[in-house]
């Protein structure tokens, strides 16, 4: 594509999702393109949205973005979810439920497969997010499914993290609250309007007060997605979220640990990439029949390629 | 019954057998397979003998023809009396055509229509609606005010008439349409004869032309109940379809399973509105799926009727026999047909239109051999009759109710579908019921996943399927089919045109003002929608009425 | 480095019968594609905007309700109004195969019928998607 930095500053779709394309792949154009317009980020704000699966997460983000529209804000949504660890492949289907606006001028989205990347997040969502903020998102909503502590890379990306519950999870708030209280700067239970909604509203509060050391204690909102309710009030609290961190100066805090991330996440990447390029350089196929054939064990094997590798 | 001496004779000399007969020619010959299984994963064993049907009651769970619990059917005579109804499904093009083919169906001496929609029709959009683009005339006629439906049944008394309509989401809205038509032709409502499908439910798992959310939805359909049991006594205000479940994917036991389930919600939603469950479970009807397992779709047959019998008697003490009586309609599978060597359709609908004749089913569609290829020929359309005309009248299978009931096979394979699909059915009221299992995406995933498990089977020939993955032959691309005039649009917009230049559109306003108002509050809504439609409001200007109080039901997507 | 190929499956038209779509998604999804399912009645902006968001290597089209004559052209149409034209797309359906060769002159490089195994789609996508994997 012709000028794609000139058409990703200005937002146009196609741009957008080339660059994220590269990003995804770990292509080096990625990283030449944010090297060029590494300034023009970091004014976009990254919500979070998170929450075991079926309990109505892209469509509560279908009328947050609505809403946010309306109002004149330009968004970017990433909805990462699990790719195959045995066949490598995947159904991204978060996209349904936000179609209808998928057209509007002011909203990008993309669906996104972890491809292997453990924590919840994709390997290219760090850079995604970054491109979508060079592309003059205001808000980006990273939509990941969360049902334990395995899956809390969210919460360093994202400034403000909703957590989605809704109520007929049964004993599931007990049972996942270890994995999920430390994850929502906000809770919400969607659905409210189904039966046993105000139970779980109500221990949730409790759980929540139990942890009385935190300065901001995370609100809980009722919203029925669906049918539109309760979604300016979540919004309401997102902004009241985002006062919290600037005024108590966490907002750089977390924004340096989101960098120091994307940092660390790089090198991760090119680490491994490297270690395995280089395995198979010193013929770690043909090395492995000696494994195969019992004439030297996996460990010893690892320490002498890892010396190979290294020295 | 057997007494216990001979069943254990019965048991130890099946041993013996199993020995000294079966095992020597197993162990030179291998059967043809490892295990033999139906289609809904029934284990079939190498022999079935009075021992496997020894636990099952004749009296209480066979019976006989026209006596709870129906097993054998629901007449007494079954088809020595007559036959069952032949109702081939059409309709196309414009409210003009399908009104000339009535006609002549008519002068034919058929006495029952039965009518297809288009799809803008049966999803509430006008043939001027942009998502309308393509589709009009496409599957059925279109309708789109009361205009058209003057048309469709001009000159057709409607006092004589049977009309079968299959209209789910908006169903309301077209028999409305039906009741004002009669009224202008003189014909009062509780004159006229006929079936709406109504099952919303299923369109939601399989057939996919839904338009309001689950809890609306089921108000319209209760509203229909309520304002046809006081106003139009004789119309059956339902058809409760597994078939769609079926084309969907579903197995045999999954078909009946789901569509009792849903069957169920009706029920419950009804009584909870507050109708006595014996004023209207009696105009409750059914429609399935005739597939190419016949010993297990007769079973599949037999085992729905007993099932729906006891949850209507003793679930929800229904007292007048015809709430337990299940009566349905049934068409052969269009998802068994195949585009290859199509002649061989001609066959595998002849086995699934005896499975539903020798399942005792009302009245029957046969599909026609080009159906996977496109809209049938007139040809087609007619071997497809002679299909039914032939099992009726050559093949001696309707002189005796319910001839296969006593197989040791059928008994134990009718007993095992019924058991599985009470499974089912216990697992769908733990989540909270029919409506409530389709909102999680339950029952979509199940069928989902029989879906694949049946698509991987044949793509892997362990399922062969004659023509397509097995004696292939190189063949000539099918000639002469039908095709749908792409004028019918550019027709229907003009009409549309035209009536909204006519009509009081002031009138039409007021309608549909009282009309929202009322979908606000909990009146039936039958009463407003007809006032709309006798001032000529149009499908689409109704169903965005009621779209605006509703909303529109947001797909579950389970893969 | 290898990448997953990116599908998009989509189903214009107002037809519910999304079986085969359903089982053509998963069964690329376990041939190691990403596939991107937007559900039922989908209007050609809606797939062509889709596809561009999500930068798909294939749309892959199910109709069976008999407008595939109007629709697929109208998406293809738009994909290169768009400068999307690189993305491969296919279509499958109850389609006669006398509309196939106005179908291909219109941008659809396949047309897949009732019938054809999933193997099929899945071997079709791997030789003719258009960018490099």
């Amino acid at each position: 594509m012709e000028n794609l930095e000139e058409l990703l500053i200005k937002g146009d779709k196609r741009a957008i999702a080339r660059t994220i394309t590269y990003a995804e792949n770990y292509e080096d154009k990625a990283k030449e393109i944010i090297k060029k317009l590494y300034e023009r980020s970091g004014n976009a704000y990254i919500v979070g949205i998170t929450g075991p699966p079926g309990v109505g997460k892209s469509t509560l983000t279908d009328k947050l973005i609505k809403n946010l529209v309306d109002v004149g804000k330009k968004i970017g949504v990433i909805a990462v979810d699990p790719t195959s660890p045995f066949t490598g492949g995947s159904i991204l289907g978060d996209r349904i439920r936000m179609q209808d606006l998928s057209q509007h001028p002011n909203v990008y989205i993309r669906s996104m497969g972890t491809r292997g990347h453990l924590g919840g997040l994709s390997k290219g969502t760090y850079m995604a997010a970054r491109i979508l903020d060079i592309a003059g998102m205001d808000y980006i909503f990273i939509e990941t499914v969360g049902v334990g502590q395995s899956e809390i890379d969210i919460v360093k990306i994202a400034d403000t993290v909703v957590m989605v519950l809704a109520p007929g999870l049964g004993d599931d708030v007990q049972a996942i609250k270890a994995g999920i209280m430390e994850i929502g700067d906000i809770f919400v239970v969607n659905k409210c309007d189904k039966e046993g909604a105000d139970k779980t509203v109500v221990e949730l509060n409790m759980m929540l007060d139990l942890d009385e050391k935190k300065d901001w204690r995370p609100p809980v909102v009722k919203v029925a997605a669906q049918e539109n309710k309760g979604i300016d009030e979540l919004i309401d609290k997102i902004d009241d979220h985002k006062s919290y961190l600037i005024e108590s100066g966490t907002f750089q805090e977390r924004r340096i640990e989101r960098l120091k991330m994307e940092i660390i996440e790089s090198i991760k990447n090119k680490l491994m990439k490297n270690i395995f390029d280089k395995i198979q350089e010193k013929e770690f196929s043909s090395r492995l029949q000696q494994v195969i054939d019992k004439k030297i064990d996996p460990y010893t094997f690892a320490d002498e390629l890892y010396k190979d590798v290294f020295n | 019954m057997i007494d216990k001496k001979k069943l254990e004779e019965i048991k130890n000399k099946k041993e013996e057998w199993e020995v000294n007969q079966r095992q020597k020619v197993v162990s030179k010959f291998p059967e043809r397979k490892k295990e033999f299984k139906t289609s809904s994963g029934i284990e079939i064993k190498e022999i079935y003998t009075p021992y496997d049907i020894s636990d099952i009651d004749y009296l209480e769970k066979i019976g006989f023809p026209g006596e709870y619990p129906y097993t054998r059917g629901v007449q007494p005579t079954m088809y020595r009396g007559k036959f069952w109804t032949m109702r081939q499904y059409a309709g196309f093009g414009t409210a003009e055509e399908s009104n000339k083919r009535f006609k002549y169906l008519l002068s034919q001496g058929q006495t029952g229509l039965s009518v297809a929609f288009d799809l803008p029709t049966q999803i509430g959009y006008d043939s001027d609606h942009p998502m309308a683009e393509g589709e009009v005339g496409k599957v059925g006629v279109a309708i789109d005010s009361l205009y058209d439906m003057e048309i469709l049944f001009d000159g057709i008394p409607l006092d004589k008439v049977s009309t079968s309509m299959t209209i789910n989401a908006p169903a309301a809205i077209l028999l409305a349409m039906y009741i004002a038509v009669a009224e202008k032709q003189g014909v009062s409502p509780d004159k006229l004869n006929g079936t709406i499908q109504n099952d919303i439910l299923k369109e939601y798992v399989a057939r996919g032309t839904y338009i309001f959310p689950t809890g609306p939805s089921m108000r319209l359909i209760t509203n229909i109940f309520e304002y046809c049991s006081k106003y139009v006594p004789k119309w059956n205000t339902i058809s409760i379809s597994g078939y769609h479940i079926r084309e969907a994917g579903a197995t045999a036991v999954q078909e009946i399973a789901f569509t009792l389930a849903n069957g169920i919600a009706y029920v419950e939603a009804a009584i909870k509105a507050g109708l006595d469950v014996d004023e209207f479970a009696p105009r409750l009807s059914f429609f399935f799926n005739a597939h190419n397992d016949l010993f297990e779709e007769v079973a599949k047959f037999r085992a729905a009727r007993r099932m729906w019998a006891k949850i209507m008697k003793e679930r929800f003490n229904a007292k007048d026999p015809r709430s337990m009586m299940m009566r349905f309609h049934t068409q052969t599978a269009g998802s068994a047909l195949t585009a290859q060597q199509p002649d061989n359709n001609i066959i595998r609908v002849t086995i699934q239109a005896l499975a539903a004749v020798l399942g005792g089913t009302q009245s029957l569609h046969t599909n026609s051999r080009d159906e996977a290829l496109a809209l049938p020929t007139e040809d087609s359309v007619r071997i497809a009759l002679r299909t039914q005309q032939i099992i009726a009248y050559e093949s001696g299978v309707c002189e005796t109710p319910d001839p296969l009931a006593g197989s040791y096979y059928v008994e134990k394979l009718t007993d095992e579908i019924e058991k599985r699909a009470f499974e089912y059915i216990k697992k769908i009221d733990e989540l909270g019921g029919a409506a409530r299992a389709i909102d999680l995406g339950y029952i979509q995933k199940e069928i989902q996943e029989s879906a694949y498990r049946y698509q991987k089977e044949i793509e892997s020939g362990e399922r062969v399927i004659v023509g397509l993955n097995k004696f292939q032959i190189e063949e000539e691309p099918p000639k002469g089919l039908l095709k749908v005039n792409p004028a019918v649009e550019e027709l229907q917009k003009q009409k549309i045109a035209k009536v909204k230049e006519m009509r009081n559109n002031a009138s039409v306003k007021k309608t549909l003002e009282a009309l929202k108002k009322a979908a606000e509050g909990d009146d039936n809504l039958m009463p407003w929608i007809l006032d709309a439609v006798r001032e000529y409001a149009t499908l689409g200007e109704i169903t965005d009425v009621l779209r605006s109080i509703f909303g529109e039901y947001q797909q579950q997507i389970i893969l | 480095m290898e990448r997953p190929i990116r599908v998009l499956v989509a189903k214009p038209g107002l037809d519910g019968h999304d079986r085969g779509a359903k089982v053509i998604a998963r069964a690329l999804r376990d041939a190691g594609m990403e596939v991107i399912y937007t559900g039922l009645r989908q209007t050609p902006e809606q797939i062509v905007e889709a596809a561009i968001q999500e930068d798909v290597d294939v749309v892959a089209l199910s109709i069976l309700s008999g407008a595939h004559n109007t629709l697929f052209p109208k998406i293809t149409k738009l994909l290169k109004e768009r400068g999307a034209d690189d993305i491969l797309v296919i279509g499958g359906g109850v389609i006669p195969e006398e509309d196939i060769p106005f179908l291909k002159e219109n941008g659809i490089a396949e047309i897949f019928t009732p019938g054809t195994p999933t193997s099929a789609a899945i071997e079709y996508i791997k030789q003719h998607v258009n960018r490099a994997v």
